[in-house]
Order: C-alpha cells, then sequence, then structure tokens
C-alpha cells in the first residue's frame, strides 16, 4: 500500500516538475514563447473537460460545457469592466455563479438520461450565445473588448503576484496560473473519484434506480456534481477571457461544447486524468493536420472514429498501471 | 391477525394508470418478523402494489403506513431510510463492482459521515469504511458468496446474482426487505435455497413481504398470503387456507390450475 502511494507521490512529482520546470526551461531555451499560449490553452480546456467527465461519471452525456464557459467568461468581463472588480476575484464569482445557474437547470433536465439529457445541453450552448447577443448588458454581437489584464495581489504596497500588464511576458504568467489551476483541479478530482462520493456516482451511473434504494439520495448527487462541472466550465470560460481580453457570444459555441466532450471520450471516461491527455492529443493532433489544408477536418474526424472503434475506453487504457474507476 | 402490532399496514390503497386501475383498494397488514407473500395471475397488481410499498409509485389513494408513519409518497431513498428496503426483479445489480464492492455500497443509509466528511475522510468515515467491510464479509458469507467476494457482479451466474440482489437489501439494515419475484427463473435446487435463503433472513429479524408466481415456494415460506386479481384483493390467509380458498382457485382455473400445488 505504502509502496503504491510512494510511486503515485513520484508520478505526481516528475508531472509537476515537467510542468513547472522543464516546460518552461525548454520554451525559453527554445524561443517559442507562443507554445505558452497553446499550452495555457490545454491547461484551461482540460479543467473544463474536467468537469464533463465528472458528469459522464455520474451517466450523464454533457455536451453543453461551452455554455457554462461563455457564462463563465461574460461574469468576469462584466465584473472587471462594468464594476471595476479584481479578476483575480471574478474567477470564484464566474464559477460559483455557473453552479447556481446549473443547479436551477440542473433540477428539472437532470432527471433525463442518455440521448435526451445530452440533446437538452446541447441546445443550453446554443441559448446560451443567443442570450449573450440579445442581453444589453453583454454588448450583443460586438461583444466585450479591451479588458483589463489581471492586476496585482498584494497586501499594503507588496505584490505577491504583480499586475499582468507590467509584465514583459504574460503569457508565461497565464501560464503558471492555468498550469496550477490545472493541477488543483485534478487533484480535488482524484480525492472526490477516490472517496467515497466517487463510489456513489459509480452507482448512479450503474444503476440509479438500485442505488436510490439503498438510500443514496440520487437527486442532490446529480445536482453538486454538475454544479461542480459547471464550476469548473465557468472558472476555465473567465481565464480565457483574461487572456484574450475580450469575449464575444462566439467565444464558446457548440463545437467546443462538443470538444469538451470529445477530450474526455479521448482520454478515457474511466480515468481522473484522461481530461488532460485527451485535450492534449486532440488540441495537438488538430493542429499538427493543420498542413494537410482542405482535408484537415476529415482526417482529423476520420481518425477519431477509428479511434473510438479501437480504443472505446480511452487512450489511457493503454496504459496497464493506469487505474481504471469505472 | 396476529398479536404484535402490525409493522406494515396497507390502508385502501388504489393506483390508476390513466382508466386503468392496476391496483384497486387493497388493505392488508403484516406483523413483524413475518413472511407475506403476494400471489396473483399475470397482470393482477402485483408489481404495483410492490411499487406502491416501496415508494417507487405514489398511490393514487389510500396510503401505506410503517410503523405507524405514513411512508406512501415519498422519496425512495427517504422510505429506504425509514427501513422499507426493496430489491429488484431480473438481476439489477451494480454490474462493474465487485460482489463485495456493491455491498459494501449499499451500507450507505448506515455511514455517520457526511459527503465532506467522505471527501476529507474524517475518522467517522474511515471507522464507517472499516465497519462496513466487516459487515459486507458477514453478510456475504451468510449468503454463500465467500469464492465470488472479488468476482465482478457482471460474471455471476443467475442464482448468485439473485442472492447478492439480496445482500444489497440486507447491507442496508432493513426492518422490512421487499423481494420481487426473489424465485422466478430458477430450477428447483436453486429454489430450495433461496426459500433457506429467505428464511435466513427472517431469522436476521428482518420482516419479508415478496411478490412470487412460484406457487410451490410461496406455500413452504409464507406466514400468510395476500391474493390479488385484477387489481383487488380477492383472499388473503394462510398457506393452507389459500390453498382451499375457493375464489383462489377460479382465479387460477383454466391457465394454471396447476400452479397453486393443488
Amino acid at each position: 500500500m505504502s509502496q503504491l502511494q510512494n510511486l503515485r507521490l513520484a508520478r505526481a512529482s516528475v508531472f509537476l516538475l515537467i510542468v513547472f520546470v522543464i516546460v518552461p526551461w525548454a520554451i525559453a531555451a527554445g524561443g517559442r514563447n507562443d507554445l505558452y499560449y497553446t499550452l495555457t490553452s490545454v491547461a484551461l480546456l482540460s479543467i473544463a473537460s474536467a468537469g464533463v467527465w465528472l458528469t459522464f461519471y455520474i451517466g450523464r452525456i454533457n455536451i453543453g460545457q461551452g455554455a457554462y464557459a461563455l457564462m463563465g467568461g461574460y461574469v468576469s468581463a462584466i465584473l472587471v469592466v462594468q464594476y471595476g472588480v479584481s479578476f483575480w476575484l471574478t474567477l470564484p464569482l464566474a464559477g460559483l455563479f455557473c453552479a447556481a445557474i446549473s443547479v436551477l437547470i440542473g433540477l428539472p433536465i437532470l432527471r433525463l438520461r442518455g440521448v435526451y439529457f445530452a440533446m437538452v445541453t446541447l441546445v443550453l450552448t446554443e441559448v446560451t450565445r443567443l442570450s449573450a447577443l440579445a442581453l444589453p448588458i453583454t454588448n450583443g454581437a460586438k461583444g466585450m473588448v479591451s479588458i483589463p489584464l489581471p492586476g496585482p495581489i498584494g497586501f499594503g504596497g507588496f505584490d505577491l503576484v504583480p499586475g499582468f500588464a507590467t509584465l514583459k511576458t504574460p503569457n508565461m504568467a497565464f501560464y503558471y496560473l492555468s498550469m496550477l489551476l490545472m493541477c488543483l483541479c485534478f487533484a480535488a478530482m482524484y480525492r472526490l473519484v477516490h472517496s467515497r462520493i466517487g463510489r456513489l456516482c459509480q452507482s448512479l451511473q450503474q444503476n440509479e434506480e438500485l442505488a436510490s434504494s439503498i438510500g443514496v439520495n440520487i437527486t442532490l448527487l446529480r445536482i453538486i456534481a454538475y454544479a461542480i462541472s459547471s464550476f469548473l466550465g465557468g472558472l476555465s470560460g473567465a481565464i480565457f477571457v483574461g487572456i484574450a481580453q475580450s469575449i464575444y457570444p462566439s467565444s464558446f459555441t457548440v463545437n467546443d461544447s462538443v470538444n469538451f466532450m470529445l477530450n474526455c471520450f479521448l482520454g478515457g471516461l474511466g480515468y481522473v486524468f484522461g481530461p488532460i491527455l485527451g485535450t492534449f492529443v486532440l488540441y495537438f493532433g488538430w493542429d499538427l493536420l493543420f498542413q494537410a489544408g482542405p482535408y484537415q477536418l476529415l482526417i482529423f474526424s476520420s481518425l477519431l472514429i477509428l479511434f473510438m472503434l479501437v480504443l472505446p475506453n480511452g487512450l489511457l487504457s493503454l496504459n496497464p498501471f493506469a487505474r481504471r474507476k469505472a | 391477525m396476529s398479536v404484535a402490532a402490525p409493522i406494515l399496514a396497507v390502508k385502501g390503497v388504489t393506483r390508476r394508470f390513466g382508466g386503468l386501475i392496476a391496483v384497486n383498494d387493497v388493505s392488508f397488514t403484516v406483523a413483524e418478523k413475518q413472511i407475506l407473500s403476494v400471489i396473483g395471475p399475470n397482470g393482477a397488481g402485483k408489481s404495483t402494489l410492490f411499487k406502491l410499498i416501496a415508494s417507487f409509485l405514489k398511490p393514487t389513494s389510500g396510503e401505506v403506513l410503517f410503523n405507524g408513519a405514513r411512508i406512501s409518497g415519498l422519496s425512495p431513498h427517504i422510505a429506504a431510510r425509514k427501513g422499507v428496503v426493496r430489491t429488484f426483479q431480473e438481476t439489477t445489480v451494480f454490474k462493474a463492482m465487485t460482489v463485495r464492492e456493491n455491498i459494501v455500497i449499499a451500507h450507505h443509509l448506515r455511514s455517520r459521515a457526511g459527503l465532506a466528511g467522505f471527501y476529507f475522510g474524517s475518522a467517522n468515515a474511515r471507522a464507517d469504511e472499516a465497519g462496513f467491510g466487516r459487515s459486507a464479509d458477514e453478510i456475504i458469507d451468510f449468503l454463500g458468496l465467500s469464492e465470488q467476494r472479488h468476482k465482478l457482479a457482471s460474471s455471476l451466474p443467475h442464482g448468485h446474482l439473485r442472492a447478492l440482489g439480496i445482500g444489497i437489501g440486507l447491507a442496508t439494515d432493513p426492518k422490512l426487505l421487499l423481494l420481487d419475484e426473489p424465485f422466478a427463473g430458477m430450477n428447483h435446487d436453486e429454489t430450495a435455497k433461496a426459500v433457506e435463503m429467505v428464511r435466513g433472513v427472517r431469522g436476521r429479524g428482518v420482516t419479508v413481504v415478496l411478490v412470487e408466481h412460484d406457487m410451490p415456494a410461496v406455500m413452504k415460506i409464507s406466514d400468510r398470503v395476500v391474493v390479488l386479481n385484477f387489481g383487488q384483493k380477492i383472499a388473503e390467509g394462510t398457506p393452507a387456507e389459500i390453498q382451499r380458498n375457493d375464489k383462489v382457485i377460479e382465479a387460477y382455473l383454466g391457465s394454471e390450475d396447476a400452479a397453486i400445488g393443488l
């Protein structure tokens, strides 16, 4: 048991070392500062995908994460621009706003199963986009632009984190921020899945009627899982807006919602860390296929179909050491 | 009627589905530690009545009382908390878990820790886990599933799955266990074993209500039998009384006249 724990600790340390030391060093050595942006995107997309993964874990196909990313982005943008709230404070607020909305939406729709739930969530993304177009507070199709970069965090004149506008490479700062949040998010998810809550989620996934007959409050558990999922979606959307310094109704679309789901499939629905790997491979895979020009989408989708036929349990099922949790 | 106060009282329960009256004004009581069977021809409303007692359906009118308090209309998980737990027809178990995992998770109702406690691994949560493991092992031995302990539920044969279903019910520490056709699809030997198992369940102090087709088994195991036909209760009594009852014989005549073991 303790040997297993040591192994896990060693793996986690190696991962942290790569993410926070080796990658920044390699980027500096190679002078490829643009990679910061790419890897930041992967980190943020995998946070949103982690949420989708959790809804899969309770047996729901969620194609609506784009809606919450968009909502989170707008909440952050509006608070920063119109109310002068610190960017840092808007991160939890965006997440909590999305969690609250998802409770209201989830109460009626989480009763649905399978393809019905999937369809409603798909529509949700589109409804959110249309609302962003229509509502006065979001500035319609013109979107919100020139959103200031995150300010400093500090007490009494001493800056713990400097204002991002004063940095030479805000990209690098966003990289560290996103990777830190990604690590925290997946550590929290790992704990969740390996605690009894994870078992209860599995019981929900495998048979809801039986779960309720053994006294599991399935409504509450579904709502909690969906709220956590939406929190992560909102959080990642809010940081994206901080990086892009702008947001439009089309910043997150149905396409993004589908990609969040594909990230989970690709990594493996049975593995907590599946969304990280899935997002990484999908993001870089798409970029690599850029050279195929007009055939990019064709090759990409053919590969995905092939992949789902050959490896239905995801990329992580190739790793004999990975612990499957579903 | 027996001397002990009834643990379960079904009072004038009716359930309609549109124009169809599936269960029509049915009343009966069950005394503590009794085994009561509900029988009837196909379509008599047995399964509906079963779901009404387990709070999986709400009665159109009438009520179900458990220890004097109304349980009809509650959510299933609340009824389970009060001690009324059902098993399922066929093979409803958590298929991707092992036998032991199935029974451990079914202890959920007994946990003293809350969701936050589970998450952070509080002392209560850890004590729960250890206790559930011990109790699960005891239930597994009781059901004779020791050799299957670490097998995936999806790999078990029919009879073992049925036993596991009962084990899941037992793990919740029920006062009243509702068994949905526990002997269906079993051969003679399997049925004999299952009958012993249900007697054992009662021996643990659990009251048992079962819905069943297998008449010889019902006659062997039951303290009392309730007979439904077309949604109405047509007879109630001991197995011997039921076997002599003219209405019951009539209800089964033509289709299954040998089925009640005459």
